[in-house]
């Protein structure tokens, strides 16, 4: 935790620390304190009384069968995005772990969409898609597909989940890769040897030592799904079609921001944090294994 | 490995170049809009081939801008969107490197308190606290300004972490070593330790400028002048809503902008962006 030997002065190590602690005080605990106080406060709609209501402003959240359609969907699309990019970007990694020519080129060529904007992302699906001058929505009608994003709902999911999903694989790829080539060689050619083929190999020896990567990925993955997508939705969708991409941190967003609801928006917020935290939590016992494993 | 021949081998090459292709291709298609004329692209019978508006239109991006929505030059948006991220890059790596080296280095009441305190924030994203963040920042007169724009996304905990986990690994001579050459607190932190950590810090500084090039939702909030909007926010802003008034070609020079430092950053610097990718995540 600590060095052995230390320096010694009674000043210095707190002028050290001001700077972080100065900003995490002040943009990080005041905020989030904020937050929790107003989760319990009533603003009436022009902001000028409020009054102190305990918990109701969480009772009427959990009574609104809106909030419960907003998890559902929130959860639909984690998995919709992590499912889809992770097993993507695995049969990918697993391709490119074997000794090709040209393997470093390939993994240049794969990880660079990292550095998208999520909304950036979103804007190059749009165009993609776009019911009436996107090239790929001109193929969709021509299988005889009604494409239309601005009106159907499960069409606009498909598109956030596409473009999230799409944004994702590079990281998922780069770390099954690492994982992948963290797998002694010694094992596969045990299992060789012992006359197992490529796939009975994958499904037996591979993929269980995998299973810290993925789990590891799973949770960036829901976490990913549940806040970096905002910027996928504003700039796609702006949570409609009649809400059907509307998700929890949006939700938030919107009415705080439109509704001026702001004790409903800070006890979603609050709620939000709760979430995060037990993923947080699954994670580090996941590192803990790690570090014992 | 084991037996990869013939065919396997070039099954795998042609796996790698779908997913290569299916990566890419949103990519290429907003490069080849942005050398298109608009009306070629709004018949929706646009061309899979470059066309060849490709200087009047970047130009014209550059210059002027989306003309129906936001008004202003792109190249001013590409600036304010530099300044973030160097800044929240520069300024993270700077109040972290300094917390880590005290709370590894020195021995001081409340020293594991506010180790915690910082450790805490990790788990906490911006957007989960937005308002309170926002009016705060209001208060302290911060909107349409670069200090509103960084500061409050300084606030985390990662570099923290991973600087304090790469001074626990210095070994304890040097410390020793310097003391002996007469070398204060602050001596040894710039002549030994800054020069050790370089890598470090090169690595974390791939990461975060990608980090601060790509924010959406806070520059979203906090800017409302449109000279001080982000490339990333500018763009939304130029799709509107009746699609006629939208101006594709000079939204997807927009987009190929708006991706190209960051994702220079990542190809020119692949072996720091890879490390840092895997360290911040430890």
């Amino acid at each position: 935790m600590q060095k052995q030997s230390t320096f010694r002065s009674p000043v210095l190590p707190f002028l050290l620390l001001t700077p972080q602690v100065a900003v995490v005080l002040l943009f990080f605990y005041w905020p989030a304190a904020q937050a929790v106080w107003q989760s319990f406060l009533l603003q009436d709609a022009f902001g000028l009384s409020t009054t102190f209501i305990w918990f109701e402003n969480y009772a009427e959240l959990l009574t609104q069968p809106e909030y419960y359609e907003a998890v559902l969907r929130t959860f639909i699309f984690s998995a919709a995005i992590a499912g889809s990019s992770l097993s993507f970007a695995l049969l990918l990694a697993v391709m490119a772990d074997k000794p090709l020519r040209g393997s470093g080129l390939y993994r240049t060529l794969l990880i660079w969409p990292y550095a998208v904007a999520p909304a950036v992302a979103g804007v190059l699906w749009i165009f993609m898609l776009h019911p009436s001058l996107g090239v790929l929505a001109r193929g969709l009608r021509g299988m005889g597909i009604d494409w239309n994003p601005q009106l159907n709902g499960d069409h606009a999911v498909t598109l956030i989940v596409l473009a999230a999903a799409w944004k994702q694989i590079s990281y998922n790829f780069l770390f099954f890769l690492a994982g992948l080539q963290a797998i002694p060689k010694s094992v596969l050619e045990a299992a060789a040897i012992d006359g197992a083929k490529p796939m009975r190999r994958f499904w037996t020896v591979t993929f269980p030592l995998l299973t810290p990567t993925i789990f590891f990925l799973i949770v960036v993955n829901i976490v990913y799904a549940f806040f970096d997508t905002f910027g996928i939705i504003d700039a796609m969708t702006g949570g409609g079609p009649a809400k059907a991409t509307e998700t929890l941190v949006y939700k938030v967003y919107l009415d705080g921001l439109l509704g001026g609801n702001l004790g409903s928006s800070a006890a979603q917020s609050v709620m939000l944090m709760v979430i995060v935290v037990a993923l947080t939590a699954i994670q580090f016992r996941y590192v803990e294994r790690k570090v014992t494993y | 490995m084991v037996e990869a021949q013939g065919f396997r081998r070039f099954v795998a090459h042609f796996i790698l170049w779908i997913g290569i292709a299916i990566v890419a291709f949103p990519v290429y298609l907003a490069f080849v809009a942005s050398t298109q004329d608009a009306a070629s692209i709004a018949n929706g019978q646009m061309s899979l081939l470059p066309g060849s508006h490709l200087i009047e239109n970047y130009t014209k991006t550059i210059f002027v801008g989306s003309s129906g929505s936001t008004r202003e030059p792109v190249g001013v948006m590409l600036f304010n969107s530099l300044v973030m991220a160097l800044a929240i890059a520069i300024g993270k790596i700077a109040i972290s490197i300094l917390s880590a080296y005290s709370i590894v280095y020195f021995r001081f009441p409340f020293r594991m308190a506010i180790f915690w305190m910082i450790f805490i924030t990790l788990m906490l994203p911006v957007e989960v606290r937005i308002y309170p963040t926002y009016k705060i920042a209001a208060d302290f007169g911060m909107l349409d300004s670069y200090a509103g724009l960084t500061l409050p996304l300084i606030a985390s905990a990662t570099a923290t972490l991973l600087f304090r986990q790469f001074f626990m690994t210095v070994p304890d001579e040097l410390l020793e070593a310097s003391r002996l050459d007469g070398a204060g607190p602050l001596r040894f932190f710039w002549d030994t330790l800054l020069p050790l950590s370089r890598t470090n810090m090169a690595a974390l500084f791939v990461i975060l400028f990608i980090y601060g090039w790509n924010q959406y939702l806070w520059p979203l909030l906090i800017t409302t002048r449109d000279d001080m909007q982000t490339v990333v926010i500018g763009i939304r802003k130029m799709i509107t809503t009746t699609d006629a008034l939208t101006e594709w070609p000079i939204v997807m020079c927009t987009a190929v902008l708006a991706m190209l430092p960051p994702v220079a950053v990542v190809i020119l610097m692949q072996r720091l962006f890879v490390r840092g990718l895997v360290e911040t995540e430890k």
